[in-house]
């Protein structure tokens, strides 16, 4: 009986989350009246602002990634081998992003770097592509160092260290050669987390007037019918590609099997 | 002049001093363990040595050369930790290259080395596998492969064989002992096994409240404790309340008899003082050239093979002693009725 109540409530929650994503794709391909196409698609593919707009702000997460790494792994590293009595602090600011709406963070960076200011990162395009980053980086902060910590939190991050610097190693050797590849599933459950808000972020690019692909979808979505469920669809796609990804890689690394 | 000097070590964390005026020195080649129970302070020690806690005062020189505010990876010091800490992420092989591959060391002189240090812990074809492919004994052994590859002044051994199981425990503390002995590395080692240290070690230290109570050979610890911790932390004790009768010639009182110690007494006639026997210089029955008897009850045997440990109920008191086992002899059943014989010889005066 506990079974089949199990397998109702599996199957009911499946239906909650299959059953937008079929009528969402089933609606993309209605574009030609009367038979199913993927006219809508071609349309999507076809114009040059898709291309545009998705590689600039893929190249976006791509440097977002790579910031926040730089920035969370050696921080959450640090937190946990010489600051643990810090931790709750620095959990608090990584949190911070999640209650400060991103209009305000904006906001905030227009006034602190607009062109009359002591660093006029709003002057230039690779000024703004910079703030930009930095943004989408602030944004990401929660997802990335939960990511990294909880990846931390399976090694012995103090001993592992130790051993390292017994044999001679310094602290970039440490990171790059015993820490980072032992955490990397976590980097990328990261990475992921991080390409999905950067290709899907709004308000940061709109408001600094970057040509990125949040606000071109919300300007097909106002605009036209079928192109919106299309690119929400690919945007689907492009998630559990990462997702598969992630698996891929996880199940390459010979070393993670120890832990699964 | 000794190889490793530790002179006035001194640590405190906050208002908690750990480690106290630590002297210490040590020979090249030579093998010494930390004993004590747990919060003694010898991890802190280990760690001042290799570099991982800074002390609060004294110094450290290895080889003649002053290490104390030298980094932990500066100090070429090999360490094998408790958990292993081999590297989930590189083979056997590339853990036991890490340090080499750091140093700079040529690819072909490290893949020899490689092979040599495999060879030598008895691992040759082990170097493709990953750590979580290997036994706790295994990974133990590639650890001390590891901490030796890149030839270290000093090897420091922090409770390397507390997490593995009784028999691999003593295989490697053997087999650790051999290569030590065969590279004429100085070792130190941590533990708070006694049987461990005795049996491995050159000389012990043995600590207490972050102060080294007593340093000396296995023999020297067990056979003449200078203090009464270091008498009830090593081995197994029955101690006695005596009278001196006579301090010059070294004579007590023992209940009705006078008992000679070893050596004469810095205390005044009449004064009270405790004496400690060893379980095996006790003897069961009545012995002659032993001064004192004394009567008693047998609580429980424990047999363990080559030796049968008695529990006696003496006038209230427990005392332990031990008897070889004979197989035409079956040991006495609890509840029998014993005399112990004793000698002022075997004593051991207790003191601090």
């Amino acid at each position: 009986m506990t079974r089949i109540i199990a397998w109702g409530v599996f199957l009911l929650g499946c239906l909650y989350f299959l059953l937008p994503l079929v009528g969402m794709t089933e609606f993309s391909l209605r574009m030609r009246r009367g038979e199913y196409s993927f006219d809508a698609y071609r349309v999507v593919f076809g114009d040059p602002r898709f291309w545009d707009t998705f590689s600039y702000s893929l190249i976006l997460s791509g440097a977002t990634i790579l910031v926040g790494v730089f920035l969370v792994v050696p921080t959450a590293y640090w937190v946990r081998l010489k600051l643990p009595q810090a931790r709750p602090f620095v959990e608090f600011v990584t949190l911070l992003p999640l209650v400060i709406p991103a209009i305000v963070i904006v906001f905030g960076y227009i006034r602190l770097y607009n062109t009359s200011s002591f660093l006029p990162l709003t002057g230039s395009a690779l000024g703004t592509d910079i703030l930009l980053t930095m943004g989408y980086t602030t944004l990401a902060l929660p997802y990335m160092y939960r990511s990294v910590d909880t990846g931390l939190r399976t090694i012995d991050v103090a001993t592992l260290t130790e051993a390292a610097q017994s044999l001679g190693a310094g602290w970039i050797t440490i990171l790059g050669r015993i820490i980072l590849p032992n955490v990397m599933i976590a980097v990328l459950s990261g990475a992921f987390l991080t390409l999905a808000i950067v290709m899907g972020e709004f308000t940061m690019a709109a408001l600094l007037n970057r040509p990125a692909f949040g606000p071109y979808m919300q300007l097909i979505g106002a605009n036209r019918a079928y192109e919106p469920p299309a690119l929400a669809v690919i945007a689907f796609a492009l998630t559990w590609g990462c997702m598969g990804l992630m698996q891929l890689v996880a199940r390459l690394a010979k070393h993670e099997r120890a832990k699964a | 002049m000794s190889f490793l000097t530790l002179t006035h070590l001194e640590k405190s964390f906050g208002t908690n001093r750990v480690v106290k005026d630590f002297n210490l020195s040590v020979e090249k080649g030579e093998f010494i363990s930390l004993l004590g129970p747990s919060g003694c302070g010898k991890t802190t020690v280990l760690r001042m040595i290799a570099g991982f806690e800074a002390p609060t005062s004294g110094s450290i020189i290895i080889d003649g050369q002053e290490v104390t505010g030298l980094r932990a990876n500066a100090r070429n010091i090999g360490m094998m930790f408790q958990a292993y800490a081999l590297f989930p992420n590189l083979t056997v092989a590339e853990n036991v290259a890490f340090g080499l591959k750091v140093k700079g060391v040529a690819k072909a002189e490290r893949e020899a080395r490689v092979a040599e240090m495999l060879a030598l812990i008895g691992l040759p074809e082990l170097g493709g596998r990953f750590p979580f492919q290997l036994s706790g004994g295994q990974q133990q052994r590639v650890a001390l492969a590891r901490a030796l590859a890149p030839k270290p002044r000093v090897l420091l051994l922090d409770e390397p064989l507390s997490a593995l199981d009784a028999k691999v425990r003593v295989s490697l503390r053997n087999q650790i002992r051999e290569i030590q002995q065969d590279l004429g590395i100085t070792t130190i080692f941590v533990t708070h096994d006694q049987e461990e240290a005795m049996s491995i070690s050159d000389r012990i230290v043995v600590m207490n409240a972050g102060i080294a109570d007593q340093v000396g050979t296995p023999f020297e610890i067990y056979n003449r404790p200078t203090t009464r911790f270091v008498a009830n932390f090593v081995g197994t004790l029955n101690t006695f309340e005596v009278t001196v009768e006579d301090p010059a010639a070294g004579k007590v009182r023992l209940g009705g008899s006078i008992m000679t110690l070893p050596a004469a007494l810095n205390a005044g006639t009449g004064s009270a003082q405790s004496i400690a026997l060893r379980p095996e210089a006790l003897r069961l029955g009545r012995e002659p050239g032993y001064e004192t008897v004394i009567s008693g009850r047998i609580e429980d045997v424990h047999f363990m093979g080559s030796i049968i440990r008695l529990r006696a109920n003496v006038a209230g008191e427990t005392v332990v002693l031990d008897t070889f086992n004979r197989a035409d002899q079956p040991p006495p059943v609890p509840g029998t009725g014993i005399e112990i014989s004793l000698s002022g010889k075997d004593a051991i005066l207790l003191q601090g």
